[in-house]
C-alpha cells in the first residue's frame, strides 16, 4: 500500500478543520508513520480562508508545505474553499467536500457554478455532510462525516481512525465519542457507494 | 516516544528542559503558542516557572534580563515587530552581557500572514553582534533551544533564536531528552558588568567585539551547520533554516546531486562558504525573509554574478519561500493539474458575529457623514479589521500605539476631528505614553479605547487593561468630564453617536471607553470581568 499521502484540509476560520487534522496526525503516529501538519493561526482565523497541510509518510518528510500539483486529496468543509486549493491537487487526485456554503462575503458565487466546477473533476465526493450529521443528532460532527468519506482513500487503517477519534473526544465523554464514531462510519458508508 | 508538537511547542519544551526559571512575552502571531505551552505545562507549573504575560515586549525583555542578572535562566518571546519595541534593551544587553542564560526568541512572518511587514530579525542579531540560531524543523526547535542556553552561558551573551511562521505553526513528531536543572540565585562576578555608564560601557563593548572570533569559530564547528558534498558542482546551494526543507523536498528521498551548506547558526560560517565558492560554478542562496546571507556574500558592485537568490531575481524578492519557488530556481518543471477557478473569490478575515467593535464602527461611520475631513487613526489588533469592508472606518494602521500619537500630530497640523481607535491591550502596551503627550498639551483629539477586555486577535489572552482603564486615564491627568464609558450595542447606537459627537466638539483631549467583552472569551473569563463592574468614573 502507498504510504506517502498529502492531504489539504480547507475551510473558514472556526469551522473546525484542525479536529480532522488532529485525528489524521494521531492515526498516523499510531501506525508508526511520519507526520507533518501545518496550520493557520492569527488573523485569518477570524472568518477568513484557512487551510492545513497534512503529510503522512513512512520516509522522512522535509517540507511542511505540500508542493503545487502534489496533493492526493483536498478535504473541505465548504465548497468554495475546496476549489481555492485546486492548483495543489495532483492529476486524478480526490476532492471531498460538504455541499453547504459558508456565506460571509457579499458576492458569494452561485452554488450551481461551484458544484459544476467540482463535478467537472472525475474524482469527487460532494455530499451534504451537515445534513447527514444533523440526521444523526450531532450537527457538530459534519467534519467526522467528511473524514469518514475520505478515510478509505487514506492509507491508514479503519481501526486506527476509530482509535484516534475515541482518543480525541475522550475528555468529552462516551456519548460524544459514540456520536462522532457514528458520523465517521456513516460518511465511510456513503462514500463507499459513491466511489464504487 | 515521539510527541506531536508545533515548532513553537517544541521550542517551548526545549526551554523547559533547558532549565528556565521564567518566560516573559507579549502575545503576537506567530509567536504566541510558545508562551502558552509553558503556561499550560504541568512540569513548568510544578517547577514554578514564571510565565504570565507582560505588558509589552520591552517590559518582557527587561524582566528576562533581571532574572538573568539574578543568575537564573530566562527566555523572552515575541513576534518580529515586537523586537522593535524591545530594541533598546536588546541592543544594550548585548553590551552588558548576561549572567544566567538568556535566550531571545523572535518569530518572523514572511509573507505577512498576520503582520504589517516581513522584517528579518537576523539583521537585529547581527546589529547586536550576538549568535543567531535558526532551526529548520521541529526536532531542531527543541534541540537548538536547549543548546541556546548553553551557548548563552558559555559566551555570557544573549542568544537570538529566529523562527518563521511556517515552522512555528507546523507539527511533527519530536523526541525530547533530559531536563537540565534550574540555576540557583548567583549575582554577576563583575560588579560593573551591568552598570553601563560610558566608562564601563566601553569596556563591555570591547568585550563584545573581542568575542566575535570565538563566535565565528563556534559557528564553524556547529552541529547545526552541515555540509553535504554533492557530485554536481554546477551549483552550490546555501539553505538557511526552513529553506533547507523546501530544498530537500525537491529531491526524491533527499538525494540532492549538488553540494549543500545548511546554515542554522550564525555568524555566517566562513570556511564552508569559501569551500562552496571555490568549488562551484554558481551559488544559489535560499533563505526565508530578506536576502541576509546573499547580501553578505555578494559582490557589492555586482560585477561577479556568481551568487544568485532573491537579489538576482532567481527567487522572488518578497514573500515566503516554498518548495515551488525553489523548484523554479533550480529549473524544475511544476506540473499543475489545474488553475485556480475564476469562481473562487477572496475571503478576507472579518470581525466575529456579535463583536462590539462592529457596533462602534457603525457609530463612527454615521459621524463620518456628519463631519467633513474626519480622520480615524487605527491601531493593531482586531479593531484593525475596521480598515476593511463593510466598515471602512479607519484611515491608518501602522504599529502598536500609533493611533493616539498620529491623531495628535494630525490635530497639531490642523485636522479636526482627529479620532484614535485603539484596543484595550494595545493601549496599555503602547498607547498610555502617547495619551500623556496629548494630555500635557490638551490637544483636541478624541481617543476611543475599544475595550473587549482581551488580547483578542491572538486568542483572547488576559489583557493588562482589564479593570484598570479608568484609573489609568485619570492617573495620567485626563479631565474627568471628558472621560466617558459607552456600551457598543446596536440598541445604544444613537446614544453612543451623541456622546462621541459631544467629545469631538470638545476642544481638548477626550477618552471614550467602549466596553463590551470579546465574544471569544470563555465563560469563566467573562464572569471574572464582572468583578470589575463597579469601577465607575466617579
Amino acid at each position: 500500500m502507498r504510504t506517502k499521502t498529502n492531504i489539504i484540509l480547507a475551510g473558514v476560520g472556526g469551522q473546525g478543520i484542525l479536529t480532522i487534522a488532529a485525528i489524521l496526525d494521531t492515526a498516523a503516529l499510531d501506525n508508526n508513520l511520519n507526520v507533518k501538519q501545518s496550520e493557520v493561526h492569527g488573523m485569518s482565523q477570524r472568518g477568513g480562508a484557512v487551510q492545513s497541510h497534512v503529510r503522512i509518510s513512512d520516509k522522512p518528510i522535509y517540507s511542511d508545505l505540500i508542493p503545487q500539483g502534489k496533493a492526493d486529496m483536498i478535504i473541505s468543509v465548504e465548497p468554495m474553499e475546496l476549489l481555492r486549493y485546486l492548483p495543489f491537487l495532483k492529476k486524478d487526485g480526490y476532492l471531498i467536500t460538504d455541499s453547504n456554503p459558508f456565506e460571509n462575503i457579499s458576492n458569494y458565487p452561485e452554488l450551481e457554478t461551484l458544484y459544476n466546477e467540482i463535478k467537472s473533476h472525475k474524482n469527487h465526493i460532494l455530499i451534504n455532510a451537515m445534513k447527514i450529521a444533523k440526521d444523526l443528532g450531532n450537527s457538530k460532527a459534519t467534519n467526522m462525516v467528511l473524514l469518514g468519506a475520505a478515510s478509505s482513500l487514506i492509507p491508514l487503517s479503519d481501526e486506527s481512525f476509530q482509535k484516534a477519534i475515541a482518543t480525541l473526544f475522550e475528555r468529552k465523554g462516551e456519548r460524544i465519542v459514540a456520536k462522532n464514531l457514528e458520523a465517521y462510519l456513516k460518511g465511510k458508508e456513503i462514500a463507499a457507494e459513491i466511489v464504487s | 516516544m515521539k510527541k506531536l508538537l508545533l515548532g513553537n511547542e517544541a521550542l517551548a519544551q526545549g526551554a523547559i528542559d533547558a532549565g528556565i526559571s521564567g518566560v516573559y512575552a507579549y502575545p503576537g502571531t506567530p509567536s504566541t503558542e510558545i508562551t502558552e505551552y509553558i503556561q499550560k505545562s504541568k512540569i513548568a507549573q510544578e517547577s514554578n516557572i514564571h510565565s504570565s504575560w507582560s505588558v509589552n515586549e520591552k517590559t518582557a525583555m527587561e524582566a528576562a534580563l533581571g532574572m538573568s542578572y539574578a543568575g537564573k535562566k530566562s527566555m523572552v518571546v515575541m513576534k518580529h515587530v515586537g523586537l522593535n519595541v524591545a530594541a533598546d534593551v536588546f541592543m544594550n544587553m548585548s553590551v552588558s552581557g548576561i549572567n544566567g542564560g538568556l535566550v531571545v526568541v523572535v518569530a518572523d512572518d514572511p509573507s505577512m500572514h498576520s503582520s504589517q511587514n516581513e522584517q528579518d530579525s537576523r539583521y537585529y542579531g547581527k546589529f547586536a553582534m550576538i549568535p543567531i540560531l535558526e532551526p529548520s524543523n521541529q526536532q531542531e526547535c527543541y534541540e537548538i533551544t536547549k543548546y541556546a542556553f548553553e551557548l548563552s552561558e558559555e559566551l555570557g551573551l544573549p542568544v537570538l533564536i529566529r523562527m518563521v511562521t511556517r515552522l512555528s505553526h507546523s507539527r511533527a513528531g519530536v523526541i525530547t531528552g533530559e531536563k537540565v536543572a534550574q540555576n540557583n540565585i548567583h549575582l554577576p562576578k563583575l560588579s560593573t558588568q551591568f552598570q553601563l555608564i560610558p566608562m564601563h560601557a566601553r569596556g563591555r563593548y570591547q568585550n563584545l567585539v573581542d568575542l566575535q572570533p570565538d563566535m565565528l569559530k563556534i559557528s564553524e564547528n556547529s552541529d547545526f551547520n552541515t555540509f553535504h558534498q554533492g557530485t554536481n558542482k554546477t551549483i552550490g546551494i546555501i539553505a538557511s533554516g526552513i529553506a533547507y526543507n523546501y530544498l530537500m523536498e525537491n529531491f526524491e528521498d533527499g538525494e540532492c546531486p549538488y553540494p549543500i551548506l545548511k546554515i542554522s547558526q550564525y555568524p555566517l560560517p566562513k570556511n564552508p562558504i569559501k569551500q562552496l565558492f571555490d568549488t562551484c560554478e554558481k551559488i544559489l542562496v535560499l533563505e526565508d525573509g530578506y536576502p541576509f546571507i546573499e547580501e553578505a556574500i555578494s559582490d557589492f558592485l555586482g560585477e561577479n554574478r556568481k551568487i544568485i537568490g532573491r537579489l538576482s531575481g532567481d527567487i522572488p524578492r518578497v514573500g515566503e519561500l516554498n518548495p515551488d519557488n525553489i523548484a523554479n530556481a533550480l529549473g524544475f518543471d511544476i506540473v499543475l493539474n489545474g488553475d485556480l477557478p475564476k469562481v473562487v473569490l477572496g475571503r478576507p478575515p472579518q470581525l466575529c458575529v456579535g463583536c462590539g467593535h462592529n457596533d462602534l464602527f457603525d457609530a463612527i461611520n454615521v459621524l463620518k457623514k456628519e463631519t467633513e475631513n474626519q480622520q480615524v487613526f487605527g491601531d493593531i489588533g482586531c479593531s484593525a479589521l475596521g480598515v476593511l469592508s463593510p466598515y471602512k472606518s479607519i484611515n491608518t494602521l501602522i504599529e502598536m500605539g500609533a493611533s493616539i500619537t498620529m491623531a495628535k500630530g494630525a490635530s497639531d497640523a490642523g485636522i479636526h476631528p482627529a479620532i484614535a481607535v485603539i484596543g484595550d491591550s494595545t493601549f496599555t502596551h503602547s498607547g498610555m505614553t502617547g495619551l500623556l503627550d496629548a494630555i500635557i498639551e490638551n490637544t483636541p483629539i478624541t481617543v476611543i479605547i475599544s475595550d473587549n477586555s482581551a488580547i483578542a486577535m491572538t486568542g483572547a489572552q488576559d489583557s493588562a487593561a482589564s479593570g484598570r482603564l479608568i484609573s489609568i486615564c485619570k492617573g495620567l491627568g485626563l479631565d474627568e468630564d471628558h472621560l466617558k464609558v459607552i456600551t457598543p450595542l446596536h440598541k445604544n447606537l444613537q446614544e453612543n453617536i451623541d456622546i462621541i459627537r459631544e467629545e469631538i466638539n470638545h476642544k481638548g483631549v477626550s477618552v471614550i471607553i467602549a466596553q463590551r467583552p470579546c465574544v471569544q472569551l470563555p465563560k469563566e473569563k467573562k464572569d471574572k470581568l464582572k468583578e470589575y463592574k463597579n469601577v465607575s468614573i466617579n
